[in-house]
C-alpha cells in the first residue's frame, strides 16, 4: 500500500508537469497577445512594451516556463494579468464551490443511476428496463446548456421552488446538482444494469436463491457489491469530467466556481489563471483516479489479494 | 492673463447635445438598495488598471477626479477641482483643489495625492493601460522609459494647488484628466493593500466598497461624507457576478433583480419589448459609438481606393440595423452623432449595388474577387458578417466569414497583411472621452498602424495626421468651435479614403426593474455607462 501510494505521488508529479509543459506552450503559441488584451483600445505601442516587458513576456518561451515551473515548486501559481491578483488565492476562494457542486452531483447520479440500473437489470427485457434504457440515453446525450435552462425554467421561475441563480443555501445547490446528476445517471445506470445483470447469471445467485431467501436480499446483499466495483472506478474517471464539465453548469446557475473563472480568463487570454485552473483540474483527476484505486480492494477483496 | 475656458467649453457642448427628455418627470429620492446583475466578475477596481466597461463604471464611482461630466451628458465640469485656469499657450494648467474633499479613510485630499496618483498611473511597474492618456505631460518619457518615477511636469506648490506644465499645447487635456486613470487614490491604501488595490480600493468618490464576495458579489455603499450635497441617491447597490443575461432578465421580470447590467439578450428582444411592461424595462440610450468594417490597405485588392469604395456602397446598412433589433441607425462617417464634431450634413456614400460593381469594374475587378471577413464569434457578429457576406456577393465579391474569438480578431488586425477586412462588432470603438481626437490615432492614425495596433486598415495618411496635430493644438477656448470644425472635416476627409466602411452607431440597452427611476440618460451615460451617482428609485 505505502509502495502504490508513492508510486503514485511520483506518477502525479511527472503528470502534472507534462500538463504545465504542453499547456504552457499551447498558450504562449496562441496568436492573441497577453499585452495587448490588457493594455486595450487607447494604449500606445509604448504602453504595450512596458507591459509586455514587466510581465516577462519579452523573455524567452524557455525561461519564462522555467521560471513558472520555479513558482509552481514554491507553491506559488503566479499573478493574474489582468486581475492582478494571485491566482492561488483565486482559484482557493473559488474551489471549495466547485467541489460542494462536484459532491452533490455525483451522489445525484450514483444513487439515481444505481438504483435505475438495478431496477432496468431485474425487470430485464420488460418495459421498466426499456424505459429506462431510453430515458438513459437522452440523459448521456442531452446539451447539459439546454438541460440546465430546462430545469431552471420549471422549476426555479415557474414552479419557484429553488433561487434561480447563486449560491450560499442547500436550496441552491439542487437544481445545478440534478442537473448534473440526471445527465451523469445514465451513464451509471447502463454500467449498473450489465454489471448486474452478469452477477444475476452467476452460479453463486442460484445457489442463494435455491437456498429460499427474499430476492430483496440476494439483490442488495449478495448481487449489488460484486456489480459495484466498475461503478468505482467510474466515479474516478467522473471528477475529472466533472472538472471540464461544470463550467456550463456554474455559467447558468451563476455557481462562483473555477469554471467561470476559467471562462473568463480563456476571454482575456489570462495565462496565468488558465494554467492553474488546468492544473488543479489534472491534479483532480489524479487525486481521483487514486481515490478509486485505493477504495476498490476495500470493497472487493479479490483485488487486495493480487 | 490666464483664462478659464470652462464656460466657453460648456456653452459649446450644451449647444451639441439634443434637451433631456425626461429629467424633470420626477425628483430623485434619497434611499433605496438595489441588485445589479453582469455576467463577468469584476477584475480589478484599481482605477489605474481597470479598463472594461463594466468596471470603468464601478470605479467611476468609488474614486473622483478633478473633471468629471454632468450625469448623462457629455459636458466636462470640475469635481475634485473647485476651480482651475488655463494660460494662453494651452501649455500651463492650474487647479484649485475643493477644500475638505476627504477620503473615505478619512484624510483630506492634498494636491500632492493627485501627484502621486497620476505618476503611479504612468509608472510602468503599474501595469496600467492608460499611461499614453497623459503623454502630453513633461516628463513623461522619462517615466515610461524607466529614467524616473516622478513626472516633472506636475508640481504641488501648496496643498490645495496642482499645476500642470505640458510639453505641447493638448486641447484633449481637461477630458484626461476625467478619464478613470486619472482617478485621485491615497498612497497609504495602495502600500497598504501590497499590490491588492484592485481588490481593496480606497477612493473619494461617491460609493465605498463594503464587501466583495469573490466570484459572488460586491457590496457598495453611498459614502456619506462624499463633497457634494445629495448624490448619490441609492444608498446602497450590489452587484452579483456570473449571471448568465437570460437568467438575470428573469430574475428582474420577478422582482429579484433591478438592473441586468448586460442587457437583453437578442434572441429574448421582442418578447420583452411586446410584453405590459417592456416599455418600462427596457431603456437604451445613445452611446459614443461606431461599428465598422475596416479595408486592410495593405492587403490586395482594399489598397485600391476604388475597391474600398466599392465595398461602401455594397454593405445594406440598414439590413444590419434590423438584426440589431433596431437599436442601431446607419453611419455614415467614422464619428458617432453625440460626438463632438459630427457633421450632420455628410451623407457619404449611399447604398447603390450597380454603382459600386461599376466602381469594380473599373478597378479591373469585374467578377469580383476572393476575401475573408473576420468576425467575434458571439451573436448577433456572426450573422451580422454573414448579412455582410450576403451584400458583398450581390456585387461578386466572395468573402470567407472567420468568426473567432475576440482576442485572436484582435491579433489578427494587428498584425500586418493579416485580416483583408474585419467587421468590429463586439469589439467597437466606443470613446474613451467625449472629444473626437479620441477617435483619430489609435484606429485611424499613423500611430495606430503597427503591429498589435488598433488601426486595422493600416490606414496611414500623414496629411491627416498632421492636420489632427494641429487641431489638438487649439486649446484657446475662443477656437474650439474651430476645433471641432477642423475635427469634423478630418473624419469626412477619411471617407474619400474610404479605409473604413462605417455602418451603425449602435445603441446600448440596459434592462431595469420598474422600480428604478430617471432618464435612460443615467442608465446608459455616455462617458461611463450605468451611472450609480446618479440613478434612484421611485418612491
Amino acid at each position: 500500500m505505502v509502495f502504490l501510494l508513492l508510486r503514485r505521488v511520483v506518477q502525479t508529479a511527472l503528470i502534472l508537469l507534462g500538463v504545465a509543459a504542453i499547456t504552457f506552450l499551447l498558450l504562449y503559441a496562441l496568436p492573441a497577445d497577453p499585452a495587448r488584451m490588457i493594455a486595450g483600445r487607447s494604449a500606445t505601442a509604448q504602453t504595450v512594451a512596458n507591459i509586455r516587458r514587466e510581465l516577462g513576456l519579452d523573455q524567452p518561451l524557455l525561461v519564462q516556463f522555467w521560471s513558472y515551473l520555479q513558482g509552481l515548486f514554491q507553491g506559488d501559481l503566479g499573478r493574474s494579468y489582468a486581475q492582478k491578483t494571485d491566482v492561488g488565492a483565486l482559484i482557493a476562494a473559488r474551489l471549495p464551490a466547485t467541489l460542494i457542486l462536484m459532491a452533490a452531483g455525483i451522489a445525484v447520479e450514483v444513487v439515481l443511476g444505481v438504483f435505475l440500473g438495478v431496477l432496468a437489470a431485474v425487470r430485464r427485457g420488460g418495459f421498466v428496463d426499456r424505459a429506462v434504457m431510453m430515458a438513459s440515453f437522452v440523459g448521456v446525450s442531452a446539451p447539459q446548456f439546454v438541460a440546465a435552462l430546462l430545469l431552471l425554467y420549471v422549476f426555479a421561475v415557474t414552479l419557484a421552488w429553488f433561487p434561480m441563480s447563486g449560491f450560499g443555501t442547500p436550496a441552491h445547490v439542487v437544481l445545478p446538482a440534478l442537473t448534473l446528476g440526471v445527465l451523469g445517471a445514465g451513464w451509471y445506470a447502463r454500467m449498473v444494469r450489465s454489471a448486474m445483470i452478469d452477477v444475476l447469471n452467476q452460479d453463486y445467485v442460484r445457489t442463494a436463491r435455491a437456498k429460499g431467501l427474499s430476492s430483496a436480499r440476494i439483490i442488495f446483499r449478495h448481487a449489488l457489491p460484486n456489480a459495484l466495483l466498475p461503478i468505482i472506478a467510474m466515479i474516478g474517471i467522473d471528477i475529472g469530467q466533472f472538472m471540464s464539465g461544470v463550467v456550463v453548469v456554474e455559467a447558468v446557475y451563476g455557481w462562483p466556481g473555477i469554471g467561470q473563472l476559467a471562462w473568463q480568463a480563456i476571454q482575456q487570454v489570462d495565462i496565468p489563471i488558465i494554467m492553474g485552473v488546468t492544473l488543479v483540474s489534472a491534479l483532480a483527476i489524479v487525486l481521483g483516479n487514486l481515490l478509486a484505486d485505493i477504495l476498490a480492494p476495500l470493497v472487493d477483496p479479490r483485488i487486495r489479494a493480487r | 492673463m490666464f483664462k478659464s475656458w470652462l464656460r466657453n467649453s460648456t456653452v459649446a457642448t450644451a449647444l451639441m447635445l439634443a434637451p433631456l427628455p425626461g429629467f424633470a418627470q420626477d425628483a430623485p429620492k434619497q434611499g433605496g438598495d438595489i441588485v445589479i446583475t453582469y455576467k463577468d466578475d469584476i477584475a480589478t477596481l484599481d482605477p489605474a488598471i481597470g479598463y472594461d466597461w463594466v468596471n470603468w463604471s464601478m470605479i467611476k464611482s468609488l474614486f473622483s477626479r478633478l473633471m468629471d461630466y454632468t450625469p448623462g451628458t457629455t459636458e466636462l465640469v470640475p469635481s475634485l477641482a473647485e476651480s482651475f485656469e488655463v494660460a494662453p499657450d494651452g501649455l500651463t494648467y492650474t487647479f484649485k483643489l475643493r477644500k475638505g474633499a476627504k477620503f473615505t479613510n478619512g484624510r483630506e485630499i492634498v494636491a500632492a495625492d493627485v501627484k502621486y496618483s497620476i505618476e503611479r498611473a504612468v509608472d510602468p511597474k503599474t501595469q496600467g493601460p492608460g499611461a499614453g492618456f497623459f503623454g502630453a505631460i513633461k516628463g513623461f518619457d522619462d517615466v515610461t522609459g524607466g529614467k524616473t518615477t516622478t513626472l516633472e511636469g506636475i508640481e504641488a506648490p501648496d496643498a490645495s494647488t496642482v499645476v500642470f506644465r505640458l510639453s505641447r499645447p493638448d486641447a484633449t487635456f481637461l477630458h484626461v484628466l476625467a478619464v478613470n486613470f486619472a482617478s485621485v487614490v491615497p498612497k497609504e491604501a495602495v502600500e497598504a493593500a501590497a499590490g491588492d488595490f484592485g481588490k481593496k480600493p480606497v477612493g473619494s468618490g461617491t460609493f465605498i466598497l463594503k464587501d466583495w464576495t469573490v466570484g459572488q458579489s460586491l457590496t457598495f455603499e453611498r459614502n456619506p461624507d462624499y463633497f457634494i450635497k445629495d448624490m448619490p441617491h441609492i444608498d446602497k447597490f450590489t452587484v452579483e457576478v456570473g449571471q448568465e443575461p437570460l437568467v438575470a432578465l428573469l430574475r428582474l421580470q420577478k422582482g429579484e433583480v433591478d438592473i441586468a447590467g448586460d442587457g437583453i439578450p437578442p434572441a429574448k428582444f421582442l418578447e420583452i419589448k411586446n410584453s405590459p411592461e417592456g416599455a418600462e424595462i427596457i431603456v437604451d440610450g445613445q452611446q459614443l459609438h461606431t461599428g465598422y468594417v475596416t479595408l486592410n490597405t495593405k492587403v490586395k485588392p482594399f489598397d485600391d481606393v476604388k475597391v474600398r469604395q466599392a465595398v461602401n456602397m455594397a454593405i445594406n446598412k440598414e439590413r444590419i440595423t434590423r438584426i440589431l433589433n433596431g437599436r442601431a441607425t446607419p453611419a455614415n462617417q467614422p464619428l458617432p452623432p453625440l460626438m463632438p464634431g459630427y457633421d450632420k450634413a455628410f451623407t457619404g456614400y449611399a447604398f447603390d449595388v450597380e454603382k459600386a460593381k461599376a466602381l469594380l469594374a473599373e478597378a479591373g475587378h469585374p467578377d469580383g474577387f476572393e476575401t475573408i471577413l473576420y468576425s467575434t464569434n458571439t451573436d448577433p457578429q456572426p450573422r451580422i458578417a454573414q448579412a455582410i457576406q450576403q451584400d458583398l456577393a450581390a456585387v461578386g465579391i466572395k468573402a470567407e466569414v472567420r468568426a473567432l474569438a475576440q482576442a485572436n480578431v484582435i491579433a489578427a488586425g494587428g498584425t500586418e497583411g493579416e485580416a483583408p477586412m474585419i467587421w468590429s462588432g463586439g469589439m467597437a470603438w466606443i470613446a474613451d472621452f467625449p472629444d473626437p481626437s479620441n477617435f483619430y490615432g489609435p484606429i485611424l492614425g499613423c500611430s495606430g498602424a503597427v503591429q498589435g495596433g488598433w488601426n486595422w486598415s493600416w490606414y496611414c495618411n500623414e496629411d491627416l495626421d498632421a492636420r489632427a496635430v494641429a487641431a489638438d493644438s487649439m486649446s484657446d477656448p475662443a477656437k474650439a468651435g474651430e476645433r471641432q470644425a477642423a475635427w469634423g472635416k478630418i473624419f469626412t476627409d477619411i471617407m474619400a479614403d474610404a479605409p473604413w466602411v462605417p455602418v451603425t452607431n449602435e445603441r446600448r440597452v440596459v434592462a431595469k426593474s420598474p422600480r428604478m427611476g430617471g432618464a435612460g440618460e443615467i442608465y446608459v451615460d455616455p462617458t461611463r455607462v450605468i451611472n450609480y451617482d446618479a440613478i434612484y428609485v421611485k418612491q
